[in-house]
């Protein structure tokens, strides 16, 4: 059993590795697309006008109703074409996309509606005092995002985020209905390449949990510095 | 320009320069399941097996620069119209209704469809033989067609994703057949998990269904990659390689009649 | 009236307009010729896609009940099982828990012929007892972590009333714990069951054949891409909105604190 799992064959281990490798690049890519999705959609939500809130608002319904799998069938399929269509309308012949690309393309618009909901939902959170005291100093808009709205919304949109992060992880199993070569990818073909099922599914899902419990105390950290100098809001919270 | 427009253009920019140089590649499309004795992985991470070495030889011939490309089989030729690969070479039979989608190559194997079951089992491969048995097929497969249309009556078809799904079931006992390719199915039997189980027979031929062979799939026009690849079987179909090739997995030739 | 004004704003009123348009281009432009051929089939997916959600939702938060009273105020030897159990859940994913079960244990238990030979054995050898098992387990892991907070929500003050009344333990539970942490959590519920939802065609990857997986067949027997999955998620959609109204007038029955 053990040497099924050795890193370098006869044993499938490093296979794993490679997997979660590709896994984390993609759910981190995809964490960063939906921040910045998420980001735009949060100001365009409580800023913009008529027309871009009710866009936004179909958007994110849309997408925490239909099943994340069925999107990425959609949006690989969909944006696979179309970049291929525009890149051969602008002259350049098709586009070849790699699997991480398409697939942080993919989770990355799932994960923006939920990153935009979770930071609407953090700046609302900030008292308004502080930004119309921005405003008041005549900052321009940009400026003031950087300054005063992001860092000051920072510790309340940081729990949402984390959940999010971790959403990002496991979501990137489901590409492996696509075929993507990620981790739960890896252990299925090792599993039924040596017909240990039991080991290398416990294996994977060790090295999940140990991302999870990681990402976990990381984002502890991350939330303790983002609250430096504010009094504890939450005593209570565990 | 606005924000959204340069950023729109970055993306496509770093796109293009992440695989627009290597537009020339051909994307060879095989199945990402293991497949054996086709094609399967192994644990560095590298696809072997007689099509992967027929592939590799087809392009050597035609003097094509390959890249084998794994696709979840049942978005395979979603993928080969959608350009995410340019030829399919996973055991996909020549078939009528495939050739209103995609193009065909000549055909590069042929082999016979068998029902294969626990061997405690009294099964024989016909409607009546399966009479109130549950067999597993592989969804978009000749045989899924071949069992919804003579089957259907006789038992429960269940279907799966993956070939090696349906072995793995068939060994595990929940389904009581499978229809499948003969030589993936000696293959089976012959293995550790498949001992429980023996070939019970081919069935009976309908060529419309089971079609003419194994080709490569193309995109339909593109005559061009049609052409290169049937230069490069007929290529090694001359030369000795096919054989040569077919000599170290199997005992006897599988091109067919 | 309000709510009807809303939607007549002039901009809506556009947006709708354009929408209708859309849908009457996909209508036409599309390919829906194989919806009569493959609607019993559908409409069998959809009952068996609500089915699994509705059992497993149930049995889920059945099961949530002791894993968030564990948590919340067992002794040690109940709270850290229950607790490495939601970690274990909420940390992994659903798929590889459901190819686990299936795969894993399904590779198990033929091995042994006196299960073989088991009155279980018709049941062990279908798919569908490891998907409602996964679900379930998944949902419970989920839930049972809102319900851990629901229960240490309960105002200790009232706990303390009941036992100088000499209420019973098992009275106190279900009059005064139990109510009032379904309702502190009802409004996860809705949400939670929303994902429940969204986690259901994981199990078309172990032959079920469910909503998702009827659209799969769809794509594959007559290679259209776009139409299926277009109109699945139409069905995910309405499914999701029946939901979240069915639970928002079922909060609305419950009398919310502080309003």
């Amino acid at each position: 059993m053990i040497e099924l799992l050795s890193l370098s064959p006869p044993g499938w281990g490093g296979n794993l590795l490679r997997g979660l490798l590709h896994s984390l690049e993609i759910a981190f890519g995809a964490f960063g697309f939906g921040l910045l999705i998420g980001l735009g959609g949060a100001c365009g939500k409580l800023y913009g006008g008529p027309v871009l809130r009710d866009l936004l608002a179909v958007y994110t319904t849309v997408v925490r109703a239909v099943p994340e799998l069925v999107l990425i069938l959609i949006l690989y399929y969909v944006g696979t074409d179309l970049l291929n269509k525009a890149s051969e309308a602008m002259g350049y012949g098709r586009v070849e996309i790699s699997g991480v690309a398409a697939g942080i393309w993919v989770l990355g618009i799932v994960q923006g509606a939920y990153a935009t909901e979770v930071l609407r939902g953090a700046i609302k959170a900030v008292p308004s005092g502080q930004m119309e005291a921005a405003r008041a100093y005549g900052m321009p808009p940009f400026l003031m995002l950087r300054r005063v709205t992001i860092p000051a919304m920072m510790p309340f949109a940081i729990p949402g985020l984390a959940n999010l992060w971790l959403i990002a992880t496991k979501d990137t199993a489901l590409l492996a209905v696509v075929g993507f070569n990620e981790l739960t990818q890896e252990t299925r073909q090792a599993a039924s390449s040596t017909r240990a099922y039991f080991t290398f599914f416990l294996a994977a899902g060790a090295l999940y949990l140990m991302v999870t419990l990681l990402s976990g105390s990381v984002f502890a950290r991350i939330e303790a510095w983002a609250r430096r100098g504010q009094p504890s809001l939450r005593k209570a919270a565990t | 320009m606005t924000m959204k427009a340069k950023l729109a253009a970055g993306i496509l920019a770093l796109a293009m320069t992440a695989g627009g140089a290597l537009a020339e590649q051909v994307k060879i499309g095989i199945a990402a399941e293991p497949y054996p004795p086709f094609s399967s992985p192994d644990a560095s991470g590298n696809w072997v097996g007689w099509e992967i070495e027929i592939i590799n030889a087809v392009c050597a011939a035609a003097e094509m620069d390959c890249v084998i490309t794994p696709v979840a089989w049942d978005g395979i030729i979603p993928s080969l119209t959608g350009k995410q690969i340019d030829a399919i070479m996973a055991s996909m039979s020549i078939t009528e209704e495939r050739m209103q989608s995609i193009d065909f190559s000549d055909k590069y194997y042929d082999t016979p469809t068998v029902i294969v079951a626990d061997k405690a089992v009294d099964i024989s491969p016909t409607p009546e033989g399966l009479a109130g048995k549950i067999l597993g097929v592989q969804a978009s497969t000749v045989h899924q067609s071949y069992a919804q249309t003579h089957f259907a009556d006789a038992g429960e078809i269940r279907v799966y994703q993956t070939q090696d799904e349906i072995n793995q079931d068939l060994a595990a006992g929940r389904i009581d057949a499978a229809q499948a390719d003969s030589i993936a199915m000696d293959e089976f039997v012959a293995s550790d998990i498949g001992a429980c189980c023996e070939v019970k027979g081919a069935v009976e031929n309908d060529t419309a269904i089971l079609g003419l062979g194994v080709g490569a799939g193309v995109r339909k026009g593109d005559d061009a990659l049609r052409e290169q690849i049937n230069r490069g079987i007929a290529a090694i179909r001359e030369s000795g390689a096919y054989d040569e090739i077919t000599k170290k997995y199997f005992s006897s030739s599988i091109y067919g009649s | 009236m309000t709510a009807l004004r809303a939607w007549l704003l002039p901009h809506r009123i556009v947006m709708i307009g354009l929408f209708a348009a859309l849908v009457l281009w996909c209508a036409f432009a599309l390919r829906w010729d194989w919806i009569p051929k493959y609607a019993p089939l559908a409409l069998e997916g959809i009952w068996r896609t609500i089915w699994l959600l509705v059992v497993t939702t149930v049995l889920g938060f059945l099961l949530a009940i002791p894993l968030g009273l564990a948590q919340a105020v067992g002794p040690w030897y109940l709270a850290t099982p229950a607790r490495v159990f939601c970690t274990v859940i909420r940390g992994t994913p659903l798929l590889l828990q459901i190819w686990l079960l299936y795969y894993g244990l399904g590779s198990l238990f033929p091995q042994y012929p006196w299960i073989r030979e088991s009155e279980l054995w018709p049941y062990l050898r279908q798919a569908w007892p490891y998907a409602v098992l996964a679900l379930t387990l998944s949902y419970a892991g989920y839930e049972g972590e809102v319900m851990r907070g629901a229960f240490a929500s309960v105002a200790r003050g009232q706990i303390e009333a009941a036992q100088a009344f000499g209420m019973p333990r098992f009275t106190m539970f279900r009059r005064i714990w139990l109510p009032q942490a379904i309702q502190t959590a009802l409004p996860t519920l809705g949400g939670e069951t929303v994902l429940q939802l969204k986690a259901t065609p994981l199990v078309a990857t172990i032959a079920i054949v469910e909503i998702y997986a009827v659209a799969s067949r769809v794509r594959q027997d007559t290679f259209i891409v776009y139409e299926p999955l277009l109109l699945l998620a139409v069905v995910y959609l309405v499914i999701a909105g029946l939901l979240a109204l069915g639970f928002r007038k079922l909060e609305a029955r419950v009398p919310v604190k502080g309003h």
